[in-house]
């Protein structure tokens, strides 16, 4: 395509990632899709239509059982399927966690490499929509934060097909984690095929006075920011796409550059990826730090019900806003 | 062809030799275990022999099969060396796992083993998914899962129970009820007398099988794998069998009396009573069984030595395998250690 314009289709994250798990569907006969309600598009719809294109050999429905779910798509995944698991609200990886933390994410390790895990388990995150405490948690950090695990939480239509399709072909497990308040965002997404490989992060707005660092529903949130504080400060905002393994390296250059850093995840604040994005900033980059790093997030409660309560909770815009003017 | 062949005196013998090499492996373990020569803890399934073997050479090679945490015995008679075994109780490069999986993770796909699981119950998802890859890809092998009879307080076996009779996936669910899961004796833990009659709240067949009976246990495994292997799905067997060991080595066995193990030592003991059978059938002698357990003796021996003559795993290799390819983070941790180590000067 040399010199050509590039056909770029403007799509939604949700049409994006359907688009990724088709092509993987139609290029490799190990993908196969298990879930909840699979065959009718699964929550929110992400997957509808293939199984009218694919059959019950290739996406199949679940019972409500997330643990067999995860457990017998590792033992599928070690033995030639490459299972792509939806196991819906991301709240329900409590019922399976022990499948991905000691089953999927110890079994290369502790077997010596003889099994490979090509799994990938989709998990959806995210409050927004009053559906209370146990179907709007953001818990990538939890998942993050175990060995052997693969992580990533795109923030934009283009990060979606491109990361869904390096989890799928990746023979690492790897929990792909989607923000259900941004499905319906669109963004431009190649015609060409590509992938996004796990670990690279995507400066989407470029700025030399402070680094934002925001995933998922508050990239937005953060690039609107970004504009509305312009001109007085000019805001670098970084999709980091991949929580594990991490783009230490697109982070800590814009902090080398901008001195002051702000980190935008929805997850709760203590214990997780904002710790880890400002201690990885402070190793690489402490003597350049200008200001004390700040956190947006959820402040260490679950999601509540009450709209009035929910709001307070999650943050937006306006915490982005202030959270990069504390840093001046 | 299956693994082994239980219809034959030589196929018989054959079975004997490997339970006899079962219990020579456990009785050193025991030993140089004591001896503090292996690291770490060890769970021993004296007493279960029957259940292993029996079950292992009724499978094809093709078949696939998941353990417990009690893994010696089926990973022996699934087709595993002794040496190799050995060396990864040991803690040493030449195991199955270079000695990063040690007694409770022992995997070897090529003869079938995709791994101990010692989070109780999590064997039953793993077969019920290997089952599911031969059905999706039309592979000719069946899953065989084996769980204890704890794990059947476990959600997650049932919840595998459910989907793989659902889907009707090619696998046999080996329950090796030994009565006692760790401390606490069967009937403490399970409302219930016999825990294949789970089989019915799934729709599934289910059989009851004399786990110190070599031949019966080989039966009931081969009708339930040409079942799974014909498309009619899963089966739920439930070997009655005895560990004559504690729950662990070193395990006091405050739960139950001497006396109960005494006597099953002495009137359900696998080996004597296969032994017994086949004296009486005209296909063993005192001679040829002196022969067998020497030559079971002499291949631990062998195995023994080999795992401690065997090298350790150097301090670098901590790092590898956690995924296909390195990530930067782990690369990071390593040259910060690498490098403490060389200008420690401690």
């Amino acid at each position: 395509m040399a010199g050509a314009q590039e056909a770029v289709e403007t799509m939604t994250f949700r049409d994006a990632e359907r688009r990724a798990i088709r092509e993987e569907l139609l290029r490799d006969d190990s993908v196969f899709l298990m879930g909840q309600d699979e065959e009718d598009g699964g929550s929110f719809d992400v997957t509808a239509g293939l199984f009218d294109e694919f059959g019950h050999g290739r996406v199949r429905n679940t019972p409500i059982s997330e643990a067999a779910q995860v457990g017998s798509a590792v033992g599928a995944a070690a033995t030639g399927l490459r299972p792509l698991v939806n196991i819906s609200f991301s709240d329900f990886l409590g019922v399976c966690y022990d499948q991905v933390m000691n089953q999927a994410g110890k079994t290369r390790y502790m077997f010596d490499g003889v099994l490979d895990v090509p799994l990938v388990v989709r998990a959806i995150e995210g409050g927004g929509l009053n559906a209370a405490a146990q179907h709007s948690s953001t818990v990538h950090s939890m998942v993050a934060h175990l060995p052997g695990i693969k992580a990533v939480a795109p923030g934009t239509p283009e990060a979606a097909y491109g990361l869904m399709k390096s989890a799928i072909r990746s023979d690492d497990p790897v929990v792909f984690f989607e923000n259900k308040t941004i499905y319906e965002t669109r963004g431009p997404v190649s015609e060409e095929e590509f992938t996004v490989p796990l670990g690279e992060a995507s400066v989407e707005r470029e700025g030399e006075d402070v680094t934002v660092v925001a995933t998922q529903r508050l990239l937005g949130e953060a690039l609107s920011a970004a504009e509305s504080l312009a001109p007085e400060y000019d805001v670098e905002v970084i999709d980091p796409r991949s929580l594990y393994p991490l783009d230490t390296d697109t982070i800590a250059d814009s902090v080398h550059e901008t001195g002051r850093l702000v980190v935008a995840d929805e997850s709760v604040m203590s214990y997780g990826l904002h710790s880890e994005i400002v201690t990885r900033a402070a190793e690489e980059e402490f003597w350049w730090l200008d200001a004390p790093p700040q956190r947006v997030g959820v402040p260490d409660t679950p999601i509540p019900f009450a709209p009035s309560i929910e709001d307070e909770v999650l943050p937006d815009e306006s915490d982005v806003r202030r959270a990069v003017q504390r840093t001046f | 062809m299956p693994q082994g062949d239980l219809s034959t005196p030589e196929g018989r013998q054959s079975a004997l030799r490997k339970m006899l090499l079962v219990r020579e492996f456990e009785n050193r373990v025991v030993d140089v275990f004591a001896d503090s020569e292996i690291p770490g803890f060890v769970h021993l399934s004296q007493g279960q022999e029957a259940v292993a073997v029996g079950s292992e050479f009724a499978l094809e090679a093709a078949d696939r099969v998941t353990g417990t945490h009690r893994a010696h015995g089926h990973s022996l008679a699934a087709g595993l060396s002794a040496d190799r075994l050995m060396a990864e109780l040991y803690g040493k490069q030449t195991g199955y796992c270079y000695g990063r999986g040690g007694s409770m993770h022992v995997a070897n796909p090529e003869a079938g083993m995709l791994g101990a699981q010692p989070i109780v119950g999590a064997s039953v998802p793993m077969a019920a998914g290997a089952a599911l890859t031969a059905q999706v890809k039309g592979e000719e092998f069946v899953a065989m899962g084996v769980t204890g009879d704890g794990s059947v307080a476990a959600g997650q076996v049932h919840e595998a129970f459910n989907l793989a009779a659902t889907w009707e996936l090619p696998v046999v669910f080996l329950i090796e009820n030994n009565l006692y899961s760790e401390g606490m004796v069967f009937d403490e833990q399970h409302n219930i007398e016999d825990l294949a009659d789970m089989s019915a709240a799934y729709g599934i067949p289910g059989g009851i099988v004399d786990g110190q009976d070599v031949e019966a246990v080989y039966e009931a495994v081969r009708e339930a794998r040409e079942r799974a292997g014909n498309g009619e799905g899963p089966t739920l067997l439930e070997a009655k069998t005895y560990r004559f060991r504690g729950h662990f080595e070193g395990d006091p066995e405050p739960y139950r009396e001497e006396e109960e193990k005494e006597r099953w030592q002495a009137e359900r003991d696998p080996i004597d009573l296969f032994a017994e059978t086949l004296r009486e059938r005209g296909e063993l002698d005192d001679g040829t069984l002196a022969d067998l357990e020497e030559s079971a003796r002499e291949e631990i021996n062998d195995a023994v030595e080999f795992a401690r003559e065997s090298p350790e795993p150097e301090a670098d290799d901590a790092y590898t395998e956690v995924f296909e390819e390195p990530v930067p983070e782990v690369e990071r941790f390593r040259e910060m250690m690498a490098a403490e180590s060389l200008g420690g000067g401690r």
